[in-house]
C-alpha cells in the first residue's frame, strides 16, 4: 500500500494565500472526492501537489510514502507516481500525442529499457479504443484543436497509459456531455485497485454517480471543512452547501481571487 | 583549376577564370561587365541590420581545387548521412568549388531533364542559361553583392525540366565545404517549363569548424505556366563565413513555388528569399526555420510580390534564438496595383531561449490594390512555462520537455522537407544547435 499525505498545507498565488492548512491522507485502493463551490481552493490543492510554477507552498508538507514531494521537481513527482489530470491541458504544436505519451512512458524507465514501439502502439490502440477515441488523435499535435471533451478524454488516456500510483483529477468532468462523462468514468474505474489511489476534484455530484468514492471531502475557505463517505456527496446533491456554511458560521466560502 | 591568391581581382582575372572553367564565351563578358559595376554599386540595406562593418568583399582565395569523387560512397561520413545511396539516382556534389560528382538517371536524361554544374551548363546549354542567368530573376546591378556574385561566381548548378515532364524523385544537390580558405560564390538556376514539376533539395554542409571565406550565394527559380517547383534547402555553413544568400523565384501563369528552407548557418548571415508572382493565378508557399546561437547576427527577409491577378502567397517563419544570437525577421507581402483578388498571408514566430538572445519579427504589408485579402501574425516569446509544466507533469525532464517544445515549434517546416535524409539531418542540426 502507498500513501499520499498532505499536512497543514498553506499555498499562495501571487502573494495571496489560497490554502490555509489542508490535511488529507489518500491511500491506494481509495477514491477520494473533493467537492465544494467554485473558488474554495480545490484546484489550487491539485496544482500545488503537482508543483505548478505559480503556486508557492508557504507551510505544510506533502509526502508520498514518507518521501518529501515538495522537494521534488515536477517531473520527479510524476516519476514518483503522481499524476495530475488537468482542467486546462496545454496545447503543444508539432509534438504528436503519440510521441508525447511515449516520452512520458520512457521517462519512467531506465535508459536502454524503453518501451518497444510495437508494444507501445498495441497498448495505445487498445486504450484509445477503450476510451472510444478516434485513431487520428494519436497522430494529431498534443491537444491542438481538440474540443473540450477530446482534451479530457486525452487526459484519461494519459492516465491509463502512464499508470500512476496516485491520480489527481481536476474537474475532469467539466464541459463533458453525458456520453463523454461515462467514457471518462469508465477509464477511471478501470484504474481502480490496490495499486491505485485517486483524488477527484469536482463541484458536480453527477461524476460520482459513475464513480463511487470511498471518501468525500468538502473544501471551503482554503480548508477541508467536512469529510465523510459517499453519502456526504448525496446529501450535498440534495441540500447544497448552505447547511455546512450554516453549521460552520461561514458567510463567504471563497478564498483569495481564485475562480 | 588554378589557385587564385589575390584579393582584389581584375577583369583579366575573371576572364581567365572563365576560360579555365571552359565557360561559354558570353560568360566572360558577363563577368567582366559585372566586375566593372561592383565599385559603383551600393551595398544592400537589409532592414534593421547594420552591415557596414561586415566583410562581404575580402576573402583569401577566389577558388580552391578540391578532389572529385568517383562514387558516392567515397564521400565523408557527414555527407553520406544526407544521401540514400541506393535510391538517389540524380545527384550533384560540389566539393568546395570543384564539381565533384554527377549522376542523372537514364530516365530523366531521356526525358530531356538537365542537371549539371553551372560551368558546363553555360557551355553545353548556352542559350538556355543565357536566357535565365541573372536576367529576369536576380539582376546584376541590384547592389554591390549581386554584381560581385556575377563577376566571381565559382560554382553552382543548372537544373532544367522540359515541358510536360513530371519528375517524381527529388533531385539532390550537396555543396560540401571542408576547406577553411574556400569562398562560395555559388549560382543555382532551376527552370521548370510549362506543365512540368520537380522537387529540388540542396544542402550546404561545412565540415570545418571555422571558415575564413565568403559565401555569396544566388539561386534563381523559374516556373513556366502551370509548373511546380518544390525547393528544399538546409544551410549549415560554418562560423567565420560572412554569408549573403539570395534565393529568388519567378512564377508563370497558374504555377507554384514552394520553399522549405532550414537556415542553420553558424555564420553571420543576410538571407533574402523573394518570389515574384508574375503569372496570373500563381502561388507561393514559403516556409523557413532558423536557429541562431552564439553571437551570431542574422537578417532574414522573406518577401512575396504579387504582380499577377488571383495570386496567392503564404509565408511561415519560425525562429529559435539562444545565447546572445540576434536575428531580424522581415516578412513582406507586397501587392502591386492591378494584382486583383490577390491574397497575402504571413506568420512569424520567434522563440527566445535566453535573456541575451534577440529576435525581431517585422511583418510588413505593402498593398497598392483594393480588391485583395491579406493578413499577418507575429509573435516573439519565451518557452511557455505552462507547456513545460504540462510535459513535466508526465515525468518528462525539463531538458527533454524543452527539446520537445522547440522541435514542435520548428516541425511545421521540418516536416515539409521532401528528402528523408535531409529531414533527419535538419532535425539533428536543430538538436545540436539548441542543446
Amino acid at each position: 500500500m502507498a500513501t499520499l499525505e498532505i499536512k497543514g498545507l498553506h499555498v499562495e498565488i501571487e502573494g495571496k494565500e489560497i490554502l490555509k492548512g489542508v490535511d488529507l491522507t489518500i491511500n491506494t485502493n481509495e477514491i477520494h472526492a473533493i467537492m465544494g463551490p467554485n473558488g474554495t481552493g480545490k484546484s489550487t490543492l491539485a496544482q500545488a501537489i503537482m508543483g505548478h510554477p505559480k503556486y508557492e507552498v508557504t507551510a505544510g508538507t506533502v509526502t508520498l510514502d514518507g518521501e518529501d514531494v515538495l522537494d521534488m521537481e515536477v517531473d520527479e513527482r510524476a516519476r514518483a507516481g503522481i499524476f495530475l489530470g488537468m482542467q486546462y491541458p496545454s496545447e503543444i504544436t508539432g509534438v504528436t500525442n503519440a510521441d508525447f505519451l511515449r516520452s512520458g512512458i520512457n521517462a519512467k524507465r531506465e535508459e536502454g529499457d524503453e518501451i518497444s514501439l510495437m508494444k507501445f502502439i498495441r497498448e495505445l490502440d487498445s486504450k484509445m479504443e477503450f476510451l472510444e477515441m478516434d485513431e487520428d488523435m494519436a497522430t494529431r499535435y498534443l491537444n491542438e484543436g481538440f474540443s473540450g471533451g477530446e482534451k479530457k478524454r486525452n487526459e484519461i488516456l494519459q492516465l491509463l497509459m502512464l499508470k500512476p500510483t496516485f491520480a489527481i483529477l481536476d474537474e475532469i468532468d467539466s464541459g463533458l456531455d453525458i456520453d463523454a462523462l461515462k467514457v471518462v468514468s469508465k477509464g477511471i474505474n478501470d484504474m481502480r485497485g490496490e495499486e491505485f489511489g485517486c483524488l477527484i476534484i469536482t463541484h458536480y455530484q453527477r461524476l460520482l454517480d459513475y464513480i463511487t468514492p470511498d471518501h468525500v471531502h468538502v473544501m471551503m475557505q482554503g480548508k477541508v471543512v467536512r469529510s465523510g463517505g459517499a453519502e456526504l456527496a448525496h446529501k450535498l446533491e440534495e441540500q447544497g452547501y448552505d447547511w455546512i456554511k450554516e453549521e460552520l458560521g461561514i458567510e463567504d466560502e471563497t478564498v483569495g481571487q481564485e475562480v | 583549376m588554378t589557385v587564385e591568391t589575390k584579393v582584389a581581382l581584375t577583369e583579366q582575372d575573371v576572364r581567365s577564370y572563365s576560360a579555365q572553367m571552359n565557360e561559354a564565351s558570353w560568360m566572360a563578358d558577363f563577368r567582366a561587365d559585372a566586375l566593372a559595376k561592383v565599385e559603383q554599386l551600393a551595398m544592400p540595406k537589409p532592414d534593421k541590420t547594420k552591415i557596414d562593418k561586415w566583410n562581404f568583399t575580402e576573402f583569401p582565395i577566389h577558388a580552391v581545387e578540391s578532389s572529385t569523387y568517383t562514387s558516392l560512397d567515397k564521400l565523408p561520413e557527414e555527407a553520406l548521412a544526407l544521401i540514400d545511396i541506393e535510391q538517389q539516382k540524380t545527384i550533384y556534389v560540389q566539393h568546395n568549388n570543384t564539381p565533384a560528382f554527377l549522376s542523372v538517371s537514364d530516365e530523366l536524361k531521356e526525358q530531356g531533364v538537365i542537371m549539371t554544374d553551372i560551368f558546363t551548363a553555360s557551355r553545353e546549354h548556352s542559350d538556355l542559361v543565357k536566357k535565365y542567368f541573372m536576367a529576369d530573376g536576380v539582376k546584376v546591378d541590384e547592389h554591390k553583392l549581386t554584381a560581385l556574385h556575377a563577376a566571381l561566381m565559382n560554382g553552382g548548378v543548372f537544373v532544367y525540366i522540359p515541358k510536360n515532364v513530371v519528375v517524381v524523385e527529388p533531385l539532390q544537390v550537396l555543396f560540401l565545404h571542408d576547406d577553411a580558405q574556400a569562398s562560395l560564390f555559388n549560382h543555382v538556376l532551376v527552370v521548370a517549363e510549362a506543365n512540368s514539376s520537380v522537387t529540388y533539395v540542396e544542402n550546404y554542409l561545412s565540415t570545418v569548424e571555422e571558415a575564413a571565406g565568403l559565401a555569396n550565394i544566388v539561386a534563381e527559380v523559374f516556373t513556366g505556366d502551370n509548373a511546380k517547383i518544390t525547393y528544399g534547402a538546409v544551410d549549415v555553413l560554418a562560423a567565420g563565413f560572412t554569408t549573403y544568400v539570395n534565393r529568388r523565384g519567378v512564377t508563370g501563369r497558374d504555377s507554384r513555388i514552394e520553399w522549405a528552407l532550414g537556415l542553420m548557418n553558424d555564420s553571420d548571415t543576410i538571407a533574402e528569399n523573394i518570389t515574384h508572382l508574375v503569372g496570373n493565378g500563381s502561388s507561393c508557399d514559403l516556409k523557413t526555420v532558423v536557429v541562431g546561437r552564439g553571437n551570431q547576427r542574422q537578417n532574414f527577409t522573406s518577401e512575396i510580390v504579387h504582380f499577377g491577378l488571383d495570386t496567392d502567397a503564404f509565408i511561415l517563419k519560425h525562429g529559435v534564438m539562444k545565447d546572445a544570437a540576434s536575428s531580424i525577421f522581415n516578412g513582406i507581402g507586397r501587392i502591386v496595383k492591378g494584382a486583383t483578388r490577390s491574397n497575402a498571408v504571413q506568420e512569424s514566430r520567434v522563440l527566445m531561449l535566453s535573456e541575451k538572445a534577440r529576435g525581431d519579427a517585422n511583418p510588413i504589408l505593402l498593398i497598392d490594390e483594393d480588391d485583395v485579402t491579406a493578413g499577418h501574425a507575429a509573435s516573439v516569446g519565451r518557452v511557455d512555462p505552462l507547456q513545460l509544466f504540462y510535459l513535466m507533469s508526465r515525468g518528462i525532464t525539463k531538458h527533454e520537455a524543452e527539446r520537445l517544445v522547440i522541435h514542435g515549434f520548428l516541425a511545421p517546416v521540418v516536416s515539409k522537407l521532401p528528402i528523408e535524409g535531409v529531414k533527419k539531418q535538419l532535425t539533428e542540426v536543430i538538436e545540436r544547435k539548441v542543446r
